[in-house]
């Protein structure tokens, strides 16, 4: 997993409450059995019509719009527990997603592939949606060692939450897995102690 | 303070703790071939084992045709994946019921039927519908693919405790009213995200009435409104079900059975969210737009309130009416309503009766067993008669990764959980209900109550 610190760029505005992982990809395409190239089919059928035609009007096809932090509706990831959708907008570009809301299981998923969700109050989203629509290239950062998300250009700087140990995970590019195998004598220990039927 | 069940069966996985999270003990996990291959991969990649074999089972079910199993897969990127699975399993020794096995089924279907799955356990699959298990009264819920990895390589996983949500359903369900139509109430209640955080308990005696397949339909559709996980305390029905499935040592059954009893919620424990509902409030639900929260009772119009580009979507108006509404499909199948228990009611049902002509009808098995049953029952014969099609066990169109897909634009009355755009298939309408509002359109072609029709 590759290490988050810092991100600035520009934002993708997709205001669209409980987009389902079933959109974000669709289960034709989880097939592969790699991790890479998902990116392609990323909102497939938002982004394509049936002759595999650009829709213009879905934002992923406007030129207005690009950047790496995807600025999002309510309850963004819910549904399917597919991974593959954190891997596909990963793949896409993106490293920040923002919402008022997260569905858990990708709010996991995406942590565990070094994409970082942030969640903010929906008057922040807002505030964030209004400055896009005000000027398609305002710059945003978001900086994890402070926790800030902030509006460029303005004074406008939000707080978000992270779990410490996540946190540290994401600055150092550690996955679960690492700290798990670290404890493999406290798990053994526990097998033994456990009874289970 | 008193404990709720869940406190209770996390605390007694627990396996160290971090600031923020806790390493959890995993009792069993669930394989099947769409979540699983990158998880093998990432094992081959550390240069490391499955860490505890007969903790993991696999099965193929998401990709599988449901004709003509006993022939090499003719899609060849579902071949390729199916076959990934089988090769994994081998080079790593997980056991798999694989495509011809007669144990093979929706991975859901088959923890319960054959024994896995026991109360007071922690259980993951790469699948959000996992908390189909809660039925049995264990902590269930699905994971990524990243942590499917960590569980085969650790039997652990690092997690945040969730919150604690009881929904207590008490009184008489109406006649025609099933479980099913049970959950959908709920959710149209709580809306996609009204759970999101929490683990679900269901209770009351409308839920305590239930049989053991009945509360796995409740269960399954946990996540539909965002919850990790929904359960329900083990009880009598709980352990004659799983009896009748052990298969360990005879001496053991008696602790197994002193343990189960252990597994409650203290009168005294504390929820963080609590819902009542009226049983005798529920009538046969229906789903109008594209998430599960999108439900109304057969009797309602679509509110006038509701979103215009589901809607658009759907083909449907604010303030309609479903009641005859022209459908061309029918699914019966899946992980919610694919089970024998379900497949008998709708023979009931439809015995002697014949399916509209402008209908299609499938019904997928839930697993191989119950394809087995159904025929060992005669359900099959019934079924032909009805110009029903009773196929072979998988997914199928559930989500439309074989061939079985609702062309783009038609309508389907389906037994499944999800009716997201294009679930189904590309632009498939689909209409989530009961299996016997299932089967009550398909007889007359249109959406009926089936109430009326008993
Ligand atoms: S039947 Fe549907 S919901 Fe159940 S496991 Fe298969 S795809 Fe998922």
């Amino acid at each position: 997993m590759e290490k988050f610190e810092k991100v600035i760029s520009t934002g993708i505005p997709m205001p669209i409450e409980h987009v389902d992982t079933d959109q974000i990809i669709p289960a034709r395409f989880l097939k592969a059995t790699t991790r890479e190239g998902f990116g392609d089919n990323l909102f497939r059928d938002w982004r394509y019509d049936k002759a595999d035609q650009p829709i213009q009007d879905f934002v992923l096809n406007n030129p207005t719009y690009d950047g790496s932090i995807l600025v999002a509706g309510e309850n963004f990831g819910c549904g399917s527990s597919r991974e593959h959708a954190a891997w596909a907008i990963y793949d896409f570009g993106i490293r920040v997603v923002v919402s008022s809301f997260f569905a858990d299981i990708f709010k996991g998923n995406s942590l565990n592939n070094g994409l970082l969700p942030v969640q903010l109050a929906t008057e922040e989203m807002d505030e964030i949606f209004k400055a896009i629509e005000k000027n398609p290239s305002v710059q945003f950062e978001v900086d994890l060692p402070s926790q800030t998300f902030k509006i460029l250009g303005t004074d406008q700087s939000f707080h978000f939450e992270i779990d410490n140990y996540k946190k540290m995970c994401m600055l150092n590019g550690y996955d679960d897995l690492d700290f798990l195998l670290s404890l493999e004598n406290e798990i053994e220990k526990f097998e033994k102690e456990q009874v289970i039927y | 303070m008193g404990k709720t069940l869940v406190d209770k069966i996390w605390e007694a996985h627990k396996v160290h703790e971090v600031e923020g999270a806790e390493v959890i003990y995993i009792d069993q996990q669930f394989l099947h071939e769409v979540t699983s291959p990158q998880a093998f991969d990432g094992l081959r990649k550390r240069d490391r084992q499955v860490f505890r074999i007969n903790k993991n089972l696999a099965t193929a079910d998401h990709n599988v045709p449901t004709w003509n199993q006993h022939l090499p897969i003719q899609e060849p990127l579902s071949r390729k994946q199916v076959k990934k699975l089988t090769d994994n399993c081998e080079e790593f020794g997980v056991q798999l019921y694989g495509l011809g096995h007669q144990y093979q089924g929706i991975v859901h279907v088959i923890g319960p039927e054959l024994g896995y799955t026991k109360p007071g356990m922690t259980i993951v699959c790469g699948d959000s519908h996992t908390s189909t298990h809660g039925a049995f009264g264990a902590i269930a819920f699905g994971i990524g693919t990243s942590q499917v990895e960590q569980v085969l390589a650790s039997q652990c996983l690092v997690l945040k405790k969730p919150k604690n949500m009881r929904i207590t359903i008490d009184g008489e369900l109406q006649n025609g009213v099933l479980s099913k139509d049970i959950i959908l109430y709920i959710i149209s209640k709580l809306d996609t995200g009204g759970a999101t955080g929490h683990f679900v308990e269901y209770a009351g005696s409308a839920i305590k009435n239930l049989s053991m397949e009945a509360r796995m339909t409740v269960c399954n559709m946990s996540i539909e409104m965002g919850a990790r996980g929904g359960l329900i305390a083990p009880d009598e029905t709980t352990i004659d079900y799983v009896k009748s499935k052990w298969s360990g040592e005879q001496s053991d059954l008696a602790a197994a059975e002193k343990f189960w009893s252990t597994l409650y919620t203290d009168e005294d424990a504390k929820f963080d969210t609590e819902y009542h509902f009226d049983a005798a409030d529920i009538e046969p639900m229906l789903t109008y737009g594209t998430n599960p929260g999108m439900g109304m009772k057969v009797s309602d119009s679509i509110p006038a309130t509701a979103d215009a580009k589901p809607l658009a979507y759907m083909g449907l108006n604010n303030g309609e009416s479903l009641l005859g509404k022209e459908i061309q499909h029918v699914f019966i199948g899946s992980c919610t309503n694919g089970r024998i228990e379900d497949l008998r009611l709708i023979a009931d049902f439809v015995k002697g009766k014949r399916k509209s002509d402008h209908v299609e009808v499938m019904i997928i098995p839930g697993s191989k067993q119950v394809e087995k049953q159904a025929k060992e029952e005669g359900l099959d014969a019934v079924f032909a008669e009805a110009g029903f099609q009773l196929r072979e066990p998988g997914c199928s169109a559930c989500l439309g990764m074989n061939e079985d897909k609702i062309p783009a634009g038609e309508y389907c009355v389906s037994t499944s959980n999800r009716n997201f755009e294009g679930r189904q298939g590309p632009g498939a309408r689909t209409i989530l209900a009961s299996p016997l509002m299932a089967a009550a359109a398909a007889i007359n072609g249109k959406i009926v109550d089936v109430r009326s029709e008993l």
